[in-house]
């Protein structure tokens, strides 16, 4: 009856992603690129998510906002103080009621919103868009990859294939990624187009994968201090469940008496 | 308190006689703590604890988030990334309230099942099992109203279609939806009662929570033999029961220490794995998602829901009787909620003389499929509105109604169980072994 039930709780765990990922559509094609965040031990590598963050500045955050990060927490991305102050100085405007006007942004703004062109904002973009469903449509997968949204949106980058159509007065880009196959977004990365300041090779792939490893950890930020909670707790659960485990067949042995 | 003779609090020095005498606290704590309890219990008796632990757990972060939460409309989807990114530690407190959410459902629903095998919901516990039903509804009602609070698409779309239930109820379903809704669509007025109801139904249920445990200890334990604990003195009770304290706190300590081991790596490495991606994207009363799913502990029952479409028989004669005021909305929404009262009304539906599904050699498949049944349903909840899933739906609903309806009712009259042992000792020691002599529980 237990081992029933226990394997019943773990099905309910199993079909649960089903309803998740039910969504979406058509013939997507998301590739499954590998990041360095993916699975339990997985980290943030610092200088991937600086380079996503050039890519961001010099090519996203022309239509699109990061709304809901503070400027402040790009210091997590390995940069000092006056760093951040030079760059949101260096980029962004913001308004400011007080002032009733536009002044270059601090460290305790937030990234500005962009809705010039009615491009979505991207702050939770990398938790919004499940990648993978599997196996099965069970979604088991994610504990070792994730959710699939930096996938995703990689994808989504790296798969233009160069046809475009129009469509009651606006051009739509054939996209491999994008559910439906047709994106109104134009290819916003070519080759070289960012100069990465690392000498990275700057490949359309290496660009998309940099960014939205930025974009995970703009969605995510706390990532890391997730896992490492994470491992905290199950590594004294763990002790704990056993020293429970000994007390209990201690306290219960002389109840059972011996069976032979 | 409790019908089994057993040892009660005897106040020893002055100062617990003047309370005693007062105020008989310490004797209610000591009974209650001390109970004596079936010593047989199998490992499938240890939910209550993860069920109150996990009532605690969403409480206790619950109040935390609401210190950093705010009810509005246009602030709400912003104040919940604010407790994401700002306050300390608030990701993880977040993420344990949202998970913990589907330990809860988990934990009640394996509850659920085993009162339904070992036929705790029989006579005399037919209360403990109302009650239980109860403290289910409102679980599911708290947890509704607390998924609409982030304001995600999700969110805000699982609101419009769940409220929009209670507009299909003929004459004054409109009426009553403007009510709930506080306006004629989820807005800020919606969200505002929702999470004040939100806060006040755990309350709710923890009183709840109280007379369930109250009643069945009154009646004591049901046992996996389902046969009754001697109550003809002390001396036959101490030989079928130990105390509740130190023997089974400890026992379900260690397994709620195990099943945290694995809520834990879940919210630790996998958070948003029972989680819909679409939550993440504001709520946006202009665009609708592309596939409307519940959160999967509703799923069984939302799967019901959607069964009874207008092609079904059963639905054409229920309108064609009454003259179209039970159209296939309304049915769907009846049908709904006639599958959670048919398992509230399993004590009056089963007729079997024997308590225990252990000792019903047929009684045991039904069961077993109405638990596959169950997960059917879970699945086909998730599926869209679409052949081959609808047939299955309505089968599958068909025996959920059919399970507690008729097969329940004439098994007990048509089956031969087998018979049980006589005493729970007997049974303990058929396992166990009979203790040694002089060997005396430990103190």
């Amino acid at each position: 009856m237990f081992k029933k039930l226990a394997i019943g709780a773990a099905l309910a765990l199993a079909v649960a992603p089903v309803a998740s990922n039910a969504a979406g559509g058509g013939e997507q094609h998301v590739e499954d690129f590998h990041f360095s965040f993916e699975g339990p031990f997985g980290t943030y590598d610092e200088s991937q998510l600086q380079r996503g963050l050039q890519v961001y500045t010099e090519v996203c955050a022309a239509c699109h906002g990061l709304r809901y990060v503070p400027l402040r927490d790009l210091e997590a991305l390995g940069y000092s103080e006056e760093q951040v102050i030079a760059y949101a100085a260096g980029n962004f405007e913001v308004f400011d009621p007080e002032l009733d006007d536009f002044r270059p942004a601090i460290p305790t703004d937030h990234f500005p919103e962009n809705n010039g062109v009615g491009a979505p904002d991207l702050s939770l973009m990398a938790k919004a868009r499940a990648g993978f469903h599997g196996p099965y449509g069970l979604g088991i997968n994610q504990l070792f990859k994730g959710m699939g949204g930096a996938e995703y949106i990689a994808s989504l980058l790296d798969g233009y294939t160069g046809k475009e159509k129009e469509e009651a007065g606006s051009v739509l880009y054939e996209n491999t990624a994008f559910p439906g196959g047709w994106i109104s977004m134009a290819p916003p990365l070519a080759d070289d187009q960012v100069e990465y300041a690392d000498g990275h090779a700057a490949t359309v792939e290496e660009m998309s994968k940099d960014v939205s490893a930025f974009l995970m950890w703009a969605a995510e930020p706390k990532m890391m201090d997730r896992k490492n909670a994470g491992f905290v707790g199950v590594l004294f659960l763990t002790i704990l469940s056993v020293i429970l485990y000994l007390v209990n067949k201690r306290l219960w042995a002389p109840v059972k008496g011996k069976r032979h | 308190m409790s019908g089994i003779p057993h040892d009660h609090y005897e106040p020893k020095t002055d100062g617990e006689k003047w309370l005693n005498s007062r105020l008989p606290i310490v004797g209610l704590l000591y009974d209650t703590l001390m109970i004596p309890t079936p010593k047989n219990l199998n490992w499938m008796w240890i939910w209550g604890i993860v069920l109150t632990f996990c009532l605690a757990l969403q409480i206790i972060t619950g109040i935390v988030l609401v210190m950093h939460y705010t009810p509005h409309v246009d602030l709400a989807f912003a104040s919940v990334e604010h407790i994401m990114r700002n306050v300390n530690g608030g990701y993880f407190i977040r993420y344990l309230h949202m998970n913990g959410a589907s330990l809860f459902f988990v934990a009640v629903y394996i509850h659920i099942f085993r009162g339904l095998y070992y036929g705790s919901y029989k006579s005399p516990r037919e209360i403990t099992w109302i009650i239980g039903m109860l403290i289910y509804l409102m679980m599911m009602g708290t947890a509704f109203m607390g998924y609409v609070l982030p304001w995600g698409q999700m969110s805000f779309w699982g609101a419009t279609v769940i409220t929009g239930l209670f507009g299909a109820i003929p004459f004054v379903g409109d009426a009553i939806q403007t009510w709930l809704l506080g306006g004629p669509a989820v807005d800020n007025a919606t969200l505002n009662r929702f999470f004040s109801l939100h806060y006040l139904l755990p309350f709710i249920i923890a009183a709840l929570v109280v007379v369930h445990i109250w009643a069945f200890h009154t009646t004591g334990n049901n046992n996996p033999t389902g046969v009754d604990v001697r109550r003809t003195s002390k001396a036959d009770a101490e030989k079928d029961t130990l105390p509740f304290w130190p023997y089974f706190v400890i026992k379900d300590l260690f397994a709620l220490a195990v099943i945290l081991v694995v809520f834990w790596a879940i919210v630790g490495f996998m958070p948003n794995y029972l989680g819909h991606p679409d939550n993440y994207i504001e709520a946006n009363p202009l665009v609708t998602p592309a596939h409307i799913v519940p959160e999967w502990y509703f799923l069984p029952f939302y799967a019901i829901l959607r069964a009874f479409t207008g092609e079904v028989w059963v639905v054409q004669i229920a309108s064609f009787i009454t003259g179209g005021i039970i159209d296939a909305k309304f049915f769907g929404v009846l049908a709904m909620f006639g599958a959670i009262l048919a398992m509230a009304l399993a004590p009056w539906l089963d007729t079997s003389s024997v308590r225990s599904g252990k000792y019903r050699p047929m009684f045991k498949w039904w069961f077993y499929l109405l638990v596959i049944d169950f997960f059917a349903l879970m699945w086909l909840g998730a599926m869209p509105a679409e052949e081959p899933y609808a047939t299955f739906s309505l089968i599958a609903s068909a025996y959920w109604f059919a399970y507690f309806f008729v097969i329940l009712p004439i098994l007990g009259v048509i089956e031969k169980p087998q018979a049980p042992p006589e005493t729970i000792e007997e049974d303990f020691n058929a396992h166990y072994g009979k203790a040694d002599a002089d060997a005396t529980p430990a103190e």
